[in-house]
């Protein structure tokens, strides 16, 4: 059986591989991005200089060839789901037997004035990369639009290479759709005591350009004109429809998939960045962007196609993120507003960029947990949730779990602390480890 | 602050182009005096006066054809003997470093201190000005490791190769042909009298300055992980016993006429240990002695298979061991640029552990020598294997290799795939530990920081996104793996040794 992949990002590769493991099909990967696998994630310690390409890529070049996995750089123009053949830019048609869609996202454009100009992109590809260390290359102001995690990374990029940058959000806080009050504005702050011109409730209007179409300026929602050479669009991003929007293939924002990530087609299916949940269940996105959804539905997909029908199951949430020097790691939900029947208990740090926020029932069972400045371990948050375990027992065990360093501070007793100052009816104390045992662990 | 930094770097290079420019600073004049204070042996001194009478009150400019008829006519001694086969009268002992010392005169031997200033003093200053302003320059405390791959002196570019290949032809000098660095060695003379009460040597000033870099480069660790508690201690650590086990107290004992020994460095890595010479120094030094043979054998017996079932090989290795100290403070710098590939891996295994089966046969021979009397150990000559490898192991890899291709193979290519003590600890930490680098569930990214910035060139993503703990022999536990991972995935753990190696599987997946 040959099985054609078209896409080789994380969720693509992850898809050949794992067909590997189970089986001996002919599995071939097409992809006109680049010649091998990379991490996205890390396209921006190459712009900053933390890394090279070649160690973006997590196999060595010898390892698709040793592992029969056929890999070609090019263009896929159209799908016959007809006749099980693809078209190629640069090649002869390919037939196929089953067709694996993983083209991923493209950045968004809102129809902005300007957005098309030169000097204006988005950060998704690795030609974005290209494009932005040639963009970059004489730079007095940058503006990025759009604050997300992209926007962010975008900051921290231009950062590093000291360029004055100016940062647009529309929200009154930085990624606060996402993040609750106090941690958006923990990291406004961290955002600006970086030197970034955050400017909040603030939406591009149109980018103005010079003579030779190139962006000079931006004119934004306030009236103001800033001066800049380079515009960011970092403002999300969305599946990859291009192949499939003329086809019989269904697709609404991305490709329609059940939860055994089929299409409406026989023998072709679609996940990752490029695929919406027909039915997405409770709590669960109908598009999931992420690195791990993609490789969890990858391993899925392939006892699919060899013949062990699977369906997705995400998990309990979870998920992390760097703001500059800040790292985030979210278990479970954590909504930027407390939901009906919810409430929330949150310390921070008084001087430090550390905070914790649990998520609980109004009876008291755990839902999320957001750490910023904190490393926790996943397993440990995970059975709290899964196992709808009660405040009370996460606050009495909530010291297995974090994962900081050695020597690092541990903020367990402020926590705590303020947990008995803010709920006096469930006062809890520290268990204590003899001695010994923490001199060994 | 730039400004302060740029004074810095022309600080350093100054004193560091006259530091190397005084080593044309002296000239050379043989006299009775200097051959009688150098020569003790009365038997050599009749010997070599005559020989070299016609060198006697002569000045020399150039430092290369005193040395060049001062060996003439030391070999020619030699030469006789040979041909007569007079074995027994050979003279062995290496005149020429000591003599070309004691015979300097002229600019440098008047101008010591000003000299010794600008050359160990200034540069140092120097450095300190160029790493103090990062504290500002590098931006707010974390991860910064921007521009590395952009900067010649950390992506293999000219300057880089110029480092390195400076720290090569150094160690060639060092250790091959001392008699022409003598004006470096003099400069250091009051020091070492001060210290040890004795006249500098080569191994004086190797001491003097591998310490002073490892100092100046540790406030650059310092602070460029000020975020990071672990690794300020642990380089406060490596510093520590830098300064005070490996140098300051060798040289004291000396003073004080005990025999000097580093109380840090063990068999095998200090491969000399069980050589006659060093054993019989320990036998006539009475109970002090004893006590130093007694603590170098149980360092290695007892010390390392418990330390690291405990806390791994880092205890050593990144914490208290000198080579690996100047690894993690002048080569932290170059950490990045090890080979993360599969075959440097097969490469390392053979390597490291031939080095170790090297090592032991060697020391069985010396052993056997030293207790039969017997020259021949299953036919070879004990004295050969050893001296082969000191020149092989103890000079070529772990100095001009070891150090000099840090630019080129990143600042642990002596520790991976030489030392034979790192091997011993490895097979510990593989086979019996409690030690481990945790992965964090399925948080992984994948995005390769942990493997670019391992020393070891080891492919932590590899493990890191199949939610495998690492375990391997080689890790040195120093932690940058888990300080630069973007998403909280890695942590150093020391726990119930059972299940290590279980990787994580997700609830939906059991």
């Amino acid at each position: 059986m040959h099985i054609v992949i078209i896409g080789n990002g994380v969720s693509g590769i992850t898809t050949a591989r794992h067909i590997r493991k189970l089986s001996d099909h002919t599995i071939t990967v097409i992809s006109s991005e680049t010649e091998h696998f990379f991490s996205r994630t890390a396209l921006m310690y190459i712009y900053m200089g933390h890394m090279k390409y070649e160690h973006t890529k997590p196999y060595e070049d010898w390892f698709w060839m040793k592992n029969r996995i056929n890999l070609i750089k090019d263009h896929v123009i159209t799908i016959h789901p007809k006749t099980k053949k693809i078209t190629l830019q640069n090649r002869d048609d390919i037939t196929y037997d089953k067709l694996v869609l993983a083209t991923g996202s493209v950045s968004n454009k809102f129809g902005w004035p300007g957005q098309d100009l030169e000097g204006v992109q988005g950060l998704y590809s690795y030609q974005d990369l290209e494009l932005l260390e040639r963009n970059t290359n004489q730079v007095n102001r940058a503006v990025i639009v759009g604050g997300g995690l992209i926007g962010i990374e975008l900051a921290e990029m231009l950062h590093s290479r000291h360029i004055p940058t100016t940062f647009l959000v529309r929200e009154s806080k930085y990624w606060n759709n996402i993040l609750p009050d106090e941690e958006a504005e923990l990291i406004g702050k961290h955002i600006r005591k970086n030197g970034i011109d955050l400017r909040l409730e603030t939406e591009l209007k149109e980018i103005i350009s010079d003579e030779n179409g190139r962006a000079k300026a931006v004119i934004t929602s306030t009236g103001e004109t800033i001066k800049c050479q380079l515009v960011g669009l970092t403002a999300g991003v969305s599946p990859n429809i291009q192949l499939v929007k003329d086809s019989e293939i269904e697709s609404q924002r991305g490709i329609l998939v059940n939860e055994y990530l089929e299409t409406n087609i026989e023998d072709i299916y679609a996940l990752g960045d490029c695929a919406q949940f027909r039915n997405p269940k409770p709590g669960h996105p109908p598009v999931e962007q992420l690195w791990y959804t993609g490789k969890i539905q990858a391993e899925a997909l392939a006892k699919t196609i060899c013949g062990k029908r699977t369906k997705y199951e995400r998990g309990i949430w979870f998920n992390s993120a760097k703001f500059f020097d800040v790292e985030y790691q979210t278990y479970g939900f954590v909504y930027n507003k407390p939901r009906e029947g919810e409430q929330t208990f949150y310390w921070e740090h008084p001087d430090k960029e550390i905070c914790f926020r649990l998520v609980f029932t109004t009876d008291f069972k755990i839902i999320g947990f957001n750490f910023f400045g904190m490393r926790y371990r996943q397993v440990t948050a995970d059975k709290f949730i899964r196992e709808e375990k009660t405040v009370e027992h996460v606050m009495q065990n909530l010291k297995e779990g974090f994962f900081d360093p050695e020597f690092y501070t541990n903020y367990y007793s402020d926590i705590l602390d303020a947990w008995n100052n803010a709920y006096p009816n469930y006062n809890i104390q520290q268990k204590r480890k003899k001695f010994s045992i923490n001199l060994l662990n | 602050m730039i400004a302060i930094q740029k004074i810095g770097l022309a600080i350093f290079i100054i004193s560091l182009a006259i530091f190397i420019g005084s080593l044309s600073m002296s000239n050379y004049r043989l006299t009775e005096d200097v051959l009688a204070s150098t020569i003790t042996k009365t038997e050599h001194l009749e010997l070599i006066k005559p020989a070299v009478a016609n060198m006697l009150d002569e000045e020399y400019t150039s430092k290369f054809s005193f040395i060049r008829d001062f060996n003439v006519a030391f070999n020619a001694i030699n030469e006789q003997f040979k041909a007569n086969q007079e074995w027994d009268k050979v003279i062995y002992d290496n005149y020429t470093f000591p003599i070309v010392k004691n015979a300097s005169v002229g600019f440098l031997t008047e101008n010591l201190g000003i000299l010794f200033l600008i050359s160990f003093v200034f540069t140092c200053l120097g450095g300190l000005l160029y790493i103090l302003p990062t504290i500002k320059t590098l931006g707010l405390p974390g991860i910064k490791n921007n521009g590395i791959y952009h900067n010649a002196a950390t992506n293999r570019g000219w300057i880089g190769i110029i480092i390195g290949t400076g720290l090569i032809v150094f160690y060639i000098f060092l250790y091959k042909f001392p008699e022409y660095i003598t004006n470096w060695v003099l400069l250091l003379d009051p020091l070492s009298y001060a210290l040890s009460g004795s006249p500098a040597t080569q191994w004086f000033l190797y001491g003097t300055m591998y310490t002073l870099v490892m100092m100046v480069m540790g406030v650059r660790m310092f602070i460029k992980y000020r975020h990071n508690k672990y690794q300020m201690i642990r380089t406060g650590s490596v510093v520590f016993f830098q300064l005070s086990l490996a140098f300051i107290l060798p040289n004291l004992m000396s003073k004080l006429s005990m025999p000097s020994m580093d109380l840090k460095n063990m068999w095998p890595l200090d491969y000399t240990f069980f050589f006659d010479y060093r054993i019989n120094e320990f036998i006539s030094a009475g109970t002090l002695g004893y006590w130093m043979f007694g603590w170098g054998i149980a360092l290695f017996l007892i010390g390392v298979p418990v330390l690291v079932y405990f806390y791994g090989k880092r205890w050593y290795c990144s914490w208290v061991c000198g080579c690996g100290g100047l690894a993690e403070t002048l080569g932290d710098p170059y950490r990045q640029l090890s080979d993360k590939s599969l075959k440097a891996w097969k490469i390392e295994r053979y390597l490291v552990h031939g080095v170790l089966v090297f090592v032991v046969l060697m020391t069985t021979a010396v052993l056997y020598t030293f207790f039969t009397g017997e020259n021949k150990f299953i036919g070879i000559d004990s004295y050969k294997i050893r001296e082969n490898y000191g020149f092989l192991i103890g000079f070529i890899f772990s100095g001009a290799v070891g150090t000099g291709f840090y630019p080129f193979m990143g600042n642990r290519v002596w520790c991976r795939f030489g030392c034979p003590l790192a091997a011993y600890l490895g097979l510990v930490q593989r086979f019996k530990s409690r030690f481990r680098i945790t992965t964090n569930g399925g948080q992984c990214i994948s995005c390769g920081n942990c493997s670019t910035y391992c020393e070891m060139g080891i492919d932590v993503r590899w493990y890191a996104q199949r939610g495998e703990n690492i375990v391997r022999s080689s890790c040195v536990g120093c932690g940058v793996c888990a300080a630069v991972c973007p998403r909280g995935v890695l942590k150093l753990e020391n726990a119930d040794p059972s299940n290590r190696l279980a990787p994580y599987i997700r609830p939906e997946d059991l």
